[in-house]
């Protein structure tokens, strides 16, 4: 049980994806402008995240190493992701179309983000069982899910703060990014891993 | 690697995609599509003055449109700057000015003032009016009723001595919020 709490801590927050990692930084930035848009980009990617990560470790554990296709997994896992997230894209666009509007063309490239992939390789790369799996594919949805709230609200406020022309946009929230992931910095140590 | 090998590769590719396609297809039929809930997001945002300036029957079909992603959000004069800003939002998209092509560049509300002296009496302005502000009949002078008009020009196409005009809406208890 400390393992699984370990493995879900160290994947959200001391390894945190987006801000540790660097991995998934297109949604980072581009679904960031607005609070309510990036809760519903963190929940879809932690969904996706989850899903695939379980999935992924299924095909992985049954499918590819039986039959010694390991070589493969890079092409299967990306196929897979894809069905996933466009399972999701269906589902978001049937329950909240405004929702699906407001996400446009990220929830396709959910498929895209790299931190999906990276998640199901590093299951694979650490050997995870299959509940390893769900707990760390959660835990770094959920540690993507968390950079991006906390993004997107500093920068509604940055919104509203008088801003050098220079920096005014992108160049601002860039900063923001680069501080955020230094104070991310700060949990390393916590815990073992 | 033997031929085997990637024969079966070929295999457990093709058969997942197939598993995944066939699943995605299932969903698909099962989940309704709902993007007419847009359409309804979107018609509520609009003025409902059906006054067609936007290039389209009536505001339902500019919300349809709109949902479809076929123009822009800035086509709507009556609502003045509020339903585009409205819009903006809900599509999470930069605020723009009206498209001056679609009506007149942004000035405030306004509503239409009929000069009375030169007002005929010839009624013609009467049935064009989507908001039905105009009282009136034939051969007496008409007059706007304020409250009602939305300001969609309409009625100024065919008044043949063209005595009614634009005017900017005094903002007062009743009308704060149409004011500019």
């Amino acid at each position: 049980m400390t393992e699984l709490l370990l493995l879900a801590l160290g994947a959200s927050l001391v390894n945190n994806f987006v801000l540790t990692q660097f991995l998934g930084l297109c949604p980072f930035v581009g679904v960031s402008r607005r609070f309510e848009a990036a809760a519903g980009m963190a929940l879809a990617t932690l969904f996706v995240l989850t899903v695939a990560s379980g999935l992924s470790f299924a095909l992985w554990h049954w499918v590819l190493q039986p039959l010694g296709l390991e070589y493969l997994r890079t092409l299967v896992f990306i196929l897979l992701i894809a069905g996933v997230v466009q399972f999701t894209e269906l589902m978001v666009r049937a329950t909240s179309p405004l929702l699906h509007q407001a996400l446009g063309i990220f929830l396709p490239l959910i498929t895209t983000n790299c931190a999906v992939l990276g998640v199901a390789l590093l299951n694979v790369e650490g050997q995870h069982g299959l509940l390893e799996s769900l707990v760390y594919g959660a835990g770094a949805g959920a540690g993507f899910g968390l950079a991006l709230l906390l993004f997107a609200a500093l920068r509604e406020r940055l919104e509203t703060c008088d801003v050098p022309a220079a920096f005014r946009g992108a160049p601002i929230a860039l900063v923001t990014a680069g501080l955020m992931a230094l104070a991310f910095m700060g949990f390393t140590g916590l815990g073992t891993r | 690697m033997s031929l085997d090998a990637i024969l079966i590769a070929c295999v457990v590719a093709a058969v997942l995609a197939l598993v995944v396609g066939g699943a995605l297809g299932w969903a698909a039929s099962r989940l309704p599509p709902a993007t007419d809930r847009l359409v309804e997001h979107i018609e509520a945002l609009l003025p409902q003055t059906q006054c067609a300036q936007c290039g389209y029957p009536g505001c339902r079909p500019y919300a349809e449109a709109i949902a479809r992603g076929e123009v822009e959000i800035d086509r709507c004069p009556p609502g003045g700057d509020a339903p585009v800003r409205a819009l903006a939002a809900l599509f999470d998209r930069e605020p723009r000015a009206l498209d001056p092509a679609y009506g007149r560049p942004d000035q405030g509300a306004l509503v239409a003032w009929i000069d009375e002296a030169r007002c005929i009496g010839c009624a013609r302005c009467l049935p064009v009016c989507p908001v039905d502000a105009i009282v009136g009949a034939p051969r007496h002078m008409h007059t706007v009723v304020a409250e009602r008009c939305t300001g969609c020009e309409l009625c100024l196409a065919p008044c043949p001595v063209d005595c009614i005009e634009l005017r900017p809406v005094h903002s007062n208890r009743h009308r704060w919020h149409r004011a500019a």
